[in-house]
């Protein structure tokens, strides 16, 4: 199979953009990752394109140029950038197209997620009753965690407090204004032990990567970054998931742990390889949960390694540079290019305020989601 | 004001000693809730109606201080939205089920262990008090 290089890289920024469309802001992300690619849309030869709110993310064209390529739209809950990404990457790798793009775009009412309970196999009740939130499942888990792990609610607070500060340092984010500890501690108990500014919010953007056959990079850049493993799994039975009425008494790690130990395999690259990393941070707890589901730590070490400093950018285990979902919101199509965004900023050295010393060569990123999905990949320069 | 549950087929009622419905598949003995007509496991078909244990003990909990996104949520909202529990309690050997707590103090739920089900008002609707499921502490009265 081909290797797979990402060449060009491109955000509209994430937040709230009064007048702009989902559409408008997936061809702003594409016009970008052009440039920086140094190519033209007419030398696309495919593309995949990733949405929740617009059913046809590809009507882009109409503000790009209608050249007749194939492009695809998906949709795939949280894990859905990560899927346009696989996608793409695989096309390249079959040998099918050299240059493609994978875009994601958004634009979403403020507010919790919502959806009719039985569209997720799940009964009317359950969502009449007020069980059909992610926010709830997110509680839970984290509450559970922190009981049999250890892990303190000044842990959480110190999670999102690095968010919003690195959100500072972003340009592109959403919130951009750091807040204390205390205040995180203090705003409203929205699900225990999770208060109002340990979440992130849905929000809009667009985010849109390059890709080419690894052999035919350096045409575009000097300096590719290839795209080493990129996994999607959903839930198996057991695992203590989102939206789920019941569960078995046997108990299996979540979908996040498969795609990771899959990524690692293929890309040959461990965790202690890893110099940048990019977690799903739906809440603060949901960043401490996936460090070790990730492989970065065990279960219960995120008390110290947090207290620390270790996940700050001058840490030993840089998380969420710019500001993970919690500063910069969630646009479901395009989050996941957010974090592979960042990611080849790093890598490249170009991440400006806040670059991670010390030369990072290897990045990581992992998505999750409902009902129970999960994305990662694995980059390096 | 007539008693009516939320759905048919979730819990035994009108009853006495009220239970939760769930399925058995005939063939790998999985149990789940609310009923299915296929196994989750093992793929078969054979399902069969289980009653579950009206007691069991508290696996995993948080509370739900906003009032949910409304559609689906049907319950109470505005000034008259009451905050609730969820947690997941373990019945015997057969199942997690995810279910509302009548207690919603941490320091309480912290603790608590054994719980037992409870049928509790939810809503009303025109003449009808629409009455769920819900776990409560043992021995909480």
């Amino acid at each position: 199979m081909e290797d797979v290089a990402i060449v060009g890289v491109g955000l509209h920024p994430f937040g709230r953009f009064a007048g702009v469309t989902g559409i408008e802001m997936g061809a702003v992300a594409i016009r970008r990752a052009l440039a920086d690619a140094g190519v033209e849309w007419r030398d696309i030869q495919f593309a995949f394109a990733g949405s929740y709110e617009i059913d046809n993310p590809d009507a882009v064209v109409a503000l790009l140029g209608l050249t007749g390529i194939p492009f695809t739209d998906v949709y795939n809950g949280c894990a859905t950038a990560a899927s346009a990404l696989t996608l793409a990457a695989n096309t390249i790798r079959l040998g099918e197209h050299d240059l493609g793009i994978a875009v994601g775009m958004d634009k979403h009412l403020p507010g919790a997620f919502s959806a009719d309970p039985r569209l997720y196999a799940c009964p009317s009740w359950y969502g009449a009753l007020g069980q059909f939130v992610t926010t709830k499942f997110f509680g839970m888990k984290i509450n559970k965690y922190m009981h049999d792990h250890g892990i303190s609610s000044s842990t959480l607070a110190r999670v999102a407090a690095k968010a919003y500060r690195n959100g500072a340092r972003n340009e592109d984010a959403f919130r951009r204004k750091p807040l204390s500890e205390e205040e995180i501690l203090g705003s409203p108990m929205l699900n225990f032990p999770l208060t109002q500014y340990m979440f992130c919010s849905p929000d809009e953007g667009a985010a849109a990567v390059v890709l080419c056959k690894a052999e035919h990079a350096h045409r575009y850049t000097d300096s590719p970054v290839y795209l080493r493993a990129t996994t999607v799994r959903t839930r198996r039975l057991g695992a203590f998931e989102v939206h789920s009425p019941w569960l078995p008494m046997e108990e299996t790690p979540g979908p996040t742990v498969d795609a990771s130990r899959a990524a690692y395999e293929t890309a040959g690259i461990g965790p202690e390889d890893v110099d940048v990393i990019q977690l799903q941070d739906t809440d603060a707890g949901a960043e401490v949960i996936h460090l070790a589901e990730n492989g970065f730590c065990r279960d219960g070490d995120q008390e110290a390694l947090v207290a620390d400093g270790a996940l700050e950018i001058e840490g030993t285990l840089p998380v969420n540079t710019d500001g993970g979902l919690i500063a910069n919101g969630e646009p479901i199509g395009a989050s996941g290019l957010r974090q592979v965004r960042e990611v080849v900023l790093q890598l490249r050295g170009q991440a400006g305020d806040r670059q991670v010393p010390g030369d990072p060569k290897v990045g990581y990123t992992q998505l999750y989601g409902a009902p129970g999905t999960a994305g990662v990949s694995i980059l390096s320069l | 004001m007539a008693q009516v549950p939320i759905a048919e087929g979730v819990f035994t009622w009108p009853s006495e000693s009220p239970q939760l419905i769930g399925s058995r598949c005939g063939a790998c003995g999985i149990v789940t809730f609310p009923t299915q007509d296929s196994c989750p496991r093992c793929a078969a078909t054979s399902m069969e109606e289980h009653l579950l244990p009206r007691r069991g003990t508290l696996w995993a909990w948080t509370t739900q201080a906003f009032p949910p996104p409304a559609p689906p949520y049907s319950g109470p909202t505005g000034e008259d939205f009451v905050p609730f529990a969820i947690g997941y309690v373990t019945l015997g050997d057969d199942v997690k089920v995810e279910t509302r707590l009548t207690e919603t103090d941490p320091a309480v739920l912290d603790a608590a262990t054994a719980m037992e089900l409870v049928i509790v008002p939810f809503a009303e609707e025109g003449d009808d008090e629409i009455v769920t499921f819900a776990f409560r502490p043992c021995g909480s009265g």
